[in-house]
Order: structure tokens, then sequence, then C-alpha cells
């Protein structure tokens, strides 16, 4: 085989700087071949190595009780849930994919994400994704989200698992670079985790799943560049194509495959393929391992070393089996008609050997290959806008004199109207259990005994008869870009508290989390300066919520030519347990008569802005993305989440539902239209609202303000009195603010009255999606 | 009463039918798609997923499996038989119902609770269905347009073979509350012989109230009655 000769350009080409190549030589004590070149490059990259952001995610808080497998040990992290049940859970984002084929690039993401997930042996129960689009007046966006939505749809709803949760977000800071971040979580035993660690010498290493083809070649290092008009038309062929009937057989017969018992480790192919899953079991379980590249199955004729090792063709796994236990895997992969292939051994060598053609094309320590990537420490600086930030005061934004008009334009505002158009296309029921489903604060799963893996022999004695009960897990993503765009700090606060209040809402407490750090090219300064802020408000946040971050993602890079980067988006999944099914949760009045309740000061009256900065409202009615957002008062937040889940236990609590984008006006009109019943008929609910108490605020302020910590609950009449009370006792402002009832939302305010029938409130915020991607 | 509930590649509600009918106090077994035999079946459930991946057309390989052959045997010997989803178009290729389903109108997969108006209850499927009031089951498909021919669908509307159709809240068949275009807003439909049926909602999702909603458990009671009374004439 010819391979180039190895010049200072190809290196460039690969992405590694010439002291990265030093390094390399060092390493290695020779020149690289080919193939090592490549490998080297796509394992050092950012999207495999995390060298630019390793001393920042460090100072995430990644401990806790509840957590088995930690932040960075392992394809995904996993949390105890009680009765030796367990969850796993992870997002991970498929961005530049995305932008170059919506489609494929999407429902990949999604494919990678729930191999993450059974690759820890739990079988996924349950996705969400978080997405990010410029403004859909713009053909190309539609396009772009069209494709995202129906790549996410055919994926996830052919594979057999709820896409239950998410959020959507436009803003123009994302035209051509979308941000598709996807999740999974799976449930298993305690005993079922699975490690991703080639272990035992002299075990034979599979490779099971399609063959491999050139697609998604150096995908991962793809993702690790900026995206220009060039390298997204020449990196069309670095988009993987993604088959999610055959990540079902796999998925199936894997989970099989582990309840014999006889599998040692396993890993996923995902980003880097072949390379990053052998060298990164042997790395973790400190052995080596041999491959032989003329046994992996290939779908084209003539594949280099190079193009074998670094494919990113999907649905493939490496798995580690006991010696003498080979029969096993040809008995179960025959039976769901997939092909597998014995490609290796596990070595004590600690070295990574690969054969092909007879000849050694690669021989690396394994261990530093996947551990010893450089690490840099990039320089951070407060970019210069932040001063008009600052300096931003409302003088300027005259106040609103027609709240019901500006109310109808906030919930018609993409980022707050119904995502109905998009949910509908995901399949967010099957598996039976889906008890919360789109549209409420968080969703919430009910995990069954049958939703567990089946156990090998050995577990099934071990456990018994002893029945698993049922648990309730709720989750939700948020993250607010413009916040984070106009003070990283307090919006990466603010991501997580408000993750954490939609939980609260929902009836649950956090017990982890998983992030997905979005930014632009982090050898900006100024750009960097974001990241470390903004992972500086999360794991303040982090750390306040009991919720330890147990793994996630980083993407950077994400800035498109002209259009500069994306604003910097580090969003974030919490995930929470509700411990009873009765305190489940949702957002919408439920009778006639009941008492309205606002937990929560009306305004933050420290705040120059009164909750305005960075708002949906001066977006959507004035144009304007300025101002310092509103700040978090975590201590404060924390004594609102607890108090709200003691009302909630304590049965009383009927609905409950967050003010988040378009304040209190945007939540209390929710709260009146939000069930949805069946097709085409939804249950409204009119409430009669006062406000008039609040005195010396802005009407704006007051209605569509985004002062945080603040929660619309509604209680019997009988029991308001008393709910307030507790929550003052508890330190929480609390006031009954309304009534529930009729079919119209009056509200009336020290400066006047207005009022809209609820199912005129509930057309725009329904049908303003389906109609801008109908135009 | 035992169910046998089929897997094919990528079915992906198989677990959800096992679950929703041990959940009334039935038994249930999976039956791989290349058995031949479907064991001590009384009823049989073809259930919904991807089968194959749906890569041809819903159903078109699926019905060629192995299994589908006892699966016919049974129907033939007056065995139930019940295809819910990806089951249903799975019967319709198989020609064990009449018709076919194509893709829904607006081109779009559509996860969303329906009303459903039983239109005959006076079958082993519909006999236990509340006959006051529509019935409300999720769907979640991209291929249910009910599709035949006007020489079909007459003989269905005079065997009274049409079982469900959608409607809105108070049980009108509109226009509106059809999610997919299907002729005379056909949900469900049933064979001749009314032991063989296949709809496109899915009672496995709404058999329980902790999902939102559990009217799918009359359709499972029904056949549970139906089995009953026939054990019972047949040891009389």
């Amino acid at each position: 085989m010819n391979e180039p000769a190895i010049t200072p350009e190809l290196v460039a080409k690969h992405n590694l700087t010439p002291e990265e190549y030093e390094k390399i030589l060092g390493i290695l004590g020779r020149t690289p071949s080919y193939t090592e070149l490549g490998i080297f490059s796509v394992m050092w990259s950012e999207h495999c190595s995390y060298k630019n952001t390793r001393p920042v995610l460090k100072t995430f808080p990644t401990k806790g009780d509840r957590i088995l497998v930690g932040a960075g040990e392992e394809n995904a992290g996993i949390i105890d849930v009680g009765d030796g049940v367990a969850i796993a859970f992870k997002i991970e984002s498929h961005n530049h994919p995305s932008a170059v084929e919506p489609f494929q690039g999407a429902a990949t993401g999604v494919g990678g994400i729930i191999r993450d997930i059974f690759t820890m042996g739990a079988r996924p129960v349950a996705a969400l994704n978080s997405l990010r689009f410029g403004e859909l007046d713009n053909p190309e966006v539609r396009r772009l989200f069209s494709g995202v939505v129906s790549g996410i749809a055919h994926y996830g709803n052919c594979f057999g698992i709820p896409t239950i949760a998410g959020e959507v977000c436009f803003d123009k800071s994302y035209e051509g670079n979308p941000l598709v971040n996807a999740f999974a979580l799976g449930v298993l035993r305690h005993e079922q985790i699975t490690r991703g660690a080639a272990r035992g010498v002299g075990n034979p290493v599979f490779y099971v799943g399609p063959a491999t083809g050139r697609d998604g070649l150096a995908g991962a290092a793809f993702a690790s560049q900026d995206l220009t008009e060039e390298s997204a038309e020449q990196q069309r062929g670095a988009v993987q194509v993604g088959d999610p009937f055959m990540e079902k057989l796999v998925c199936e017969a894997c989970l099989e495959l582990l309840a014999t018992g006889v599998v040692a480790g396993m890993q996923d192919m995902g980003a880097a393929g072949l390379t990053c899953s052998t060298c990164e079991t042997a790395a973790r379980a400190g052995t080596g391992i041999e491959i032989e590249l003329d046994r992996v199955p290939q779908r084209a004729p003539n594949m280099s070393s190079y193009e074998i090792m670094l494919s990113e063709s999907q649905e493939r796994m490496l798995i580690v089996v006991e010696k003498g236990q080979e029969e096993a895997v040809k008995r179960i992969f025959d039976k769901w008609d997939l092909p597998w292939s014995e490609i290796g051994v596990v070595t004590d060598t600690g070295r990574m050997v690969v054969r092909h053609g007879g000849r050694v094309v690669v021989d690396v320590p394994a261990k530093k290959l996947a551990d010893e990537a450089p690490i840099y420490f990039r320089d951070s600086k407060e970019p210069a806008y932040r001063e008009t930030v600052r300096a931003f005061r409302l003088d300027g934004i005259p106040d609103t004199t027609a709240p019901a008009a500006d109310l109808g334009k906030l919930l018609a505002h993409h980022t707050i109207a119904s995502k109905n158009w998009v949910y509908r296309q995901y399949d967010h029921m099957v598996r039976d259990g889906s008890v919360v489903c789109p549209g409420s604060d968080a969703a919430v799963i009910r995990i069954k005994a049958d939703s567990l893996p089946v156990m090998s022999a050995e577990l099934a004695a071990k456990v018994g008869d002893r029945p698993v009960p049922e648990k309730y897990v709720a989750f939700t993503v948020d993250c607010n870009g413009t916040y984070v765009y106009l003070d990283p700090y307090e919006g990466g606060k603010a991501a997580v508290a408000e993750a954490c209040r939609n939980l609260a809402c929902a009836g649950a407490v956090p017990v982890g989390s998983t992030d997905n750090l979005n930014f632009g090219n982090p050898n900006h300064p100024e750009i960097f300066w974001q990241l470390k802020e903004s992972v500086r408000g999360l794991a303040e946040a982090c750390r306040a919520f009991a919720a330890p971050v147990t793994g996630g993602n980083v993407s950077l890079y994400n800035q498109r030519g002209a259009l500069g980067a994306i604003d910097p988006t580090p969003t974030v999944a919490v995930v929470g347990i509700v411990d009873d099914p009765r305190h489940i949760t949702t957002q919408w009045f439920k009778d006639d008569g009941d008492a309205i309740l606002l937990l929560g000061a009306p305004v933050d009256a420290a705040d120059p802005l009164q909750g305005l900065g960075g708002s949906a409202y001066l977006k959507a009615v004035h144009g304007q993305k300025n101002g310092l957002p509103p700040r978090v008062d975590l201590e404060a937040a924390t004594v609102l989440h607890t108090t709200l889940l003691g009302l909630i236990r304590e049965g009383v609590v009927k609905s409950a539902h967050d003010c988040s984008d378009g304040g209190l006006a945007v939540a209390l009109a929710e709260s009146c239209f939000s069930n949805q019943v069946a097709r085409e008929t939804f249950q409204f609910t009119g409430a009669t609202v006062d406000l008039s108490t609040v005195t010396g605020v802005r009407l704006d302020a007051l209605l569509f303000g985004e002062t945080q910590n603040r929660v619309v609950i509604s209680v019997a009449a009988a029991d308001a009195a008393r709910v307030v009370k507790q929550a003052r006792i508890m330190g929480v402002p609390a006031a009954v603010i309304g009534t529930v009832g009729g079919d119209v939302l009056t509200v009336k305010t020290s400066q006047g009255e207005f009022s809209a029938p609820v199912a005129a409130l509930h057309d725009p915020w329904w049908n303003s999606i389906a109609q801008a991607m109908s135009a | 009463m035992h169910f046998a509930v089929l897997q094919f590649p990528a079915s992906n509600c198989d677990q959800d039918c096992v679950h929703a009918v041990r959940a009334l106090g039935h038994t249930a077994s999976l039956v791989w798609h290349k058995d031949t035999s479907l064991g001590a079946a009384d009823a049989v459930i073809v259930p919904g997923g991807f089968s194959y991946g749906d890569y041809l057309r819903c159903g078109a390989i699926a019905r060629f499996s192995p299994v589908m052959q006892a699966v016919r045997t049974f129907a033939d010997q007056g065995g139930l038989v019940l295809g819910i989803c990806n089951g249903f178009q799975i019967l319709c290729e198989a020609g064990l119902l009449p018709g076919a389903l194509v893709r829904n109108r607006d081109l779009q997969f559509h996860c969303e609770p329906v009303f459903l108006r039983t239109a005959n209850r006076e079958t082993p499927f519909t006999a236990s269905i509340p006959a006051e009031r529509p019935i409300r089951l999720p769907i979640a498909h991209g291929e249910g347009c009910y599709f035949a021919d006007e020489a079909t669908l007459s003989r269905l509307q005079a065997g009274r073979q049409i079982l469900w159709q959608y409607c809105d809240a108070a049980g009108a068949l509109t226009e509106a509350a059809n999610p997919n275009g299907s002729l005379l807003n056909i949900a469900g439909i049933a064979n001749e012989r009314f032991n063989v049926a296949g709809l496109m909602p899915h009672p496995d999702r709404a058999s329980e109230a902790i999902l939102g909603g559990d009217d799918g458990r009359s359709l499972f009671e029904s056949m549970a009655a139906a089995f009953a009374t026939r054990a019972a004439s047949r040891a009389a």
C-alpha cells in the first residue's frame, strides 16, 4: 500500500500543530505512519480529547452519593435511583453534521447517544433534544429545522425510544450553524453496569454490526474546526448515514449478549470509530489490544487501513468476550441476522497494534494516545460588547400601552410558541412509560420492572423474585443563549436554575445533570472568556442544587464565516426523581374556583432593568438583544424549590408552572391553555388575575419581565391562605393573585385591566410555528 | 388468557403489548418471527414498530416471515388476531385484512391522542367498549391513511367491518378529527368473520390510568370476554 509521506503540510491538514506533532514523535520515538497520523489527529481533536476545555471542565461538581459511574469514566454517567435500579444518561451534540446534512446529521446524533447508553448495559427508554436555529423567515433555516426534526423523528421513532422533551429556540446567531444536542436516558440494575474496558489478557475482541464504509471519515476532526462554506461542501462525506433499524437490532442483540454474562467489556464505535473504541478500552483496562483489519467487515473494496480506522460508519460495537465463550456471540448475533467478526485479542503490552495485509500499520501506546492529548490553557478576555450591555437602561424603551397585543406577540414568538409541530412528529409514547408528555414543565417517565434489561441467570438467582417498585424520573433541558451571551456567568446559573425549577414544578428532586457546551472558536480569547465564565455559573448552580455533572459534551468552533460565532449556549439537562406518583404535577390549571398563587417576588427590586434585560419581550416587541439578564439568587432558588416540593408532597398543589421566557403573563396564559386532551381538542380554562397591589414597577416588567425564581401555582381556594402563610414562613414571597374559571384571561394591574378569550390567546401560540413552516 | 405477541426485527411495541395485557391479569409471551409455531396461544397480537425497518413499504417484508404462516393458520381456525399500528399494516399486506395503509395526508408522522367512535360493538374486539362516548387512544404513525377501492369500502360498510373511526370529542366524524386522511375516517377494521382486526391507534399505550387514560383496556377486555364465551361454549 502506498501511503503518503508525512510532511509538515500533511500534519497541518490533520489539524495538528507542529508542537503536537513533536509530542507524537516523542511518544513513538519515530515518524508516525500515515494511519497513525490520522489516529492521533482524531484522538487529539477537541471532540475526543477536550484539550481546550479540560482545565475548565474540572471545575464542575462531579461527586455525589448517588453516582455509580462518574463524569469522564465511561461513555455515560450512571446514577442510583434506589432499590437496585440505576439510570444512565448523557447529552451530546451533532452540530456540524446537522449544518451540512440536517436529516442524517441529526439522525446519527440520536443514534450515537443511544449507543452511548446501551453500551453501559442499560436499556434506552427516553430521549430529549435541545435545538437552536436561525429565524424561520429564512427559507434555508426552515430547511435545516425541518430536516433536523425529521431526522430525529426518523431515528428515534424507528428505534422505539420516546422523544419526550426538549427545547427549540430561534435566534439569528445560529443561522448557518444550528445546534443539535441529543440526550438519551437508559435504565438498568446496578449489577448490570458494563464497562468500556478491554479486560482479561487473551480475551477475544469482536466487531459487531454493519460493515465499515468510507462514510463519516474523520467526523470527529470535522467537528473540531470552524464551519466554512468550503468545509461544509467538502465535508458532506464526513456526515454519517444512520440506520435506526440496524441500531435497534444491535441494541437488542447486545442486551441479550450481556444477559449471558460472558461480556468482559463493550464500547460503541462513535466518534473516531474503530480507533477510539480500541485505544480507549485498552487505556481504561490498562491492557493492550491487537486487531487485524482484514477481519473487519468492509462495505467498499480496497479500503486503506487509514480509512478503516477512521471511518465513522454507524451502529457498530466493539465487544470483548471471556475467552472460550465465543459461541455466545455467534449464536445471538446470528439470531438477529447481524454481522460479527472476531477481529483481535486483548494483550498485556499496553499497546494498540493494528495489522493490515500482513503488516503492522499501527503500533502506539494506547494510554498515551487516549489520555495524553496536549492540554491548552487558552487566553481569555472579556468581550468588548459587554460595555454596551452593562450600560443598557430602559430609558429609551417606552412602556407597553397594548399589553394584550404584546402578550399575543410573545405567545407567537417562535422560541415561546408551542412546539407541537415538532413533538407531534416524535413518537413520545412508545415503551408505555410516558407519564407527562411534551408540553409541561418537565417530562416524567416511569421505570417499570419490565423496562429493565433481561438479567443473567446468576443475577436473576441473586435478585430472586423481589419486585422492583416503579420509579418516576423527570427531566428537562434548558439554556437561554441570549442570557449567556449578555452575561455568561449569570446565564450559566440561570440555565441550571431554570431546569431545576422545571423539575420542582413537576414534583421532582434533581439527582444529576449533563451539559453540552456549545461555543465558538476557543482560540479567540473573547469566546474562551464566555466559556470559562458560563462554566463558572453552571458549576456553582449545579453545586447549589445538588445536581452533580455526570458527563456531557463540548462542541466548539460553532461559527461560520461572516456570520461569526453563535451565542454561547451551554445547554443543561437535569434529571430528577419523583418519589410518589401522586406528586407528579403538571403546569395547566385544573378546576374552576381554584386560587392562583405566585411564589417568588413579582419583580426583582435590585435589578435596574426589572427583569427585562435580555428578555424575550425586548427582543420580540422592541427588537433589542441587550441589557444584563435577570440575576439568579441561588440560595433563594433552592428555598423556593424546597418549599414548592414540600407543598406538592402535602398534596395541595394542583398545577405548577415556572416563569421564564415571556415572564408572568406568558406563564399565566400557558397555564390556561396548555392541556391538550386530544388532537384538535384542548382544555381551555380562564383566569381572573389581580396584580394591582404591585406598584412602582413598569407594566411591561410586571407582565413580561423575566425576574428569576418565580412559579405560578394553583390550589383549592380553601387551601390558599394556608399555603401563602407556609411559603412565607419558609422565606418565599407568596401571594394569591387570582382565581381559575371561565374562558377568558383577565389581568388587572395598577395601570388598568386587559383581557382576552383563552381560545384567542391559544391560537397564535399553538399555530405560529406550523404557519411559519408552511410559508 | 394467553396472548402470543409477535416479535419481528425492529418491532418496538412488542414489550408494550406484553406489558399491557399482563397489567390486565393475562399472560403473554413473545414469539420470534422465525418461529413456525405460536405455542399455546389463545389470541395473537401483531404489535407496532418498524418491522424490518419498513424501508420497502410498511409490513411488506414482515408478511413473508415464517411466523405469519402460523398466524394465517391460527386465523383460519377462528383464532383471534389483533394488529396494532405496524401490526395492522402487516395484516393488510398479508391479505388477512382488506385495504392498505399509505402515507399520512400531510406526509408527517403524527403522535397524538385521538378520539374514536366504535362503529360496531357486536364483535370480539369491541363488545366491552363503552357505548355512550368516544374512546381516546394515542396514535403514532407516518403511514396510517387507510385506503381501499370503492368495492372494498362498500363491502366493509355492508358487512359492518369498520370497527373504529376517527371522531371529535362529541363523536362526530369530522375532517379535522381525521389525523391522516383515512377514507371514511377509518381507524380500524375487521375481516368478514370478525376474528381478525387491525387498528392504527394504540390500545397498548392506554391501558393504565398513569399513562393519561385507560380506554385501551376495553379492547383487550372485549377479546378476553369473547375468548371466555367461546371456551365456555366449547366446554358445554
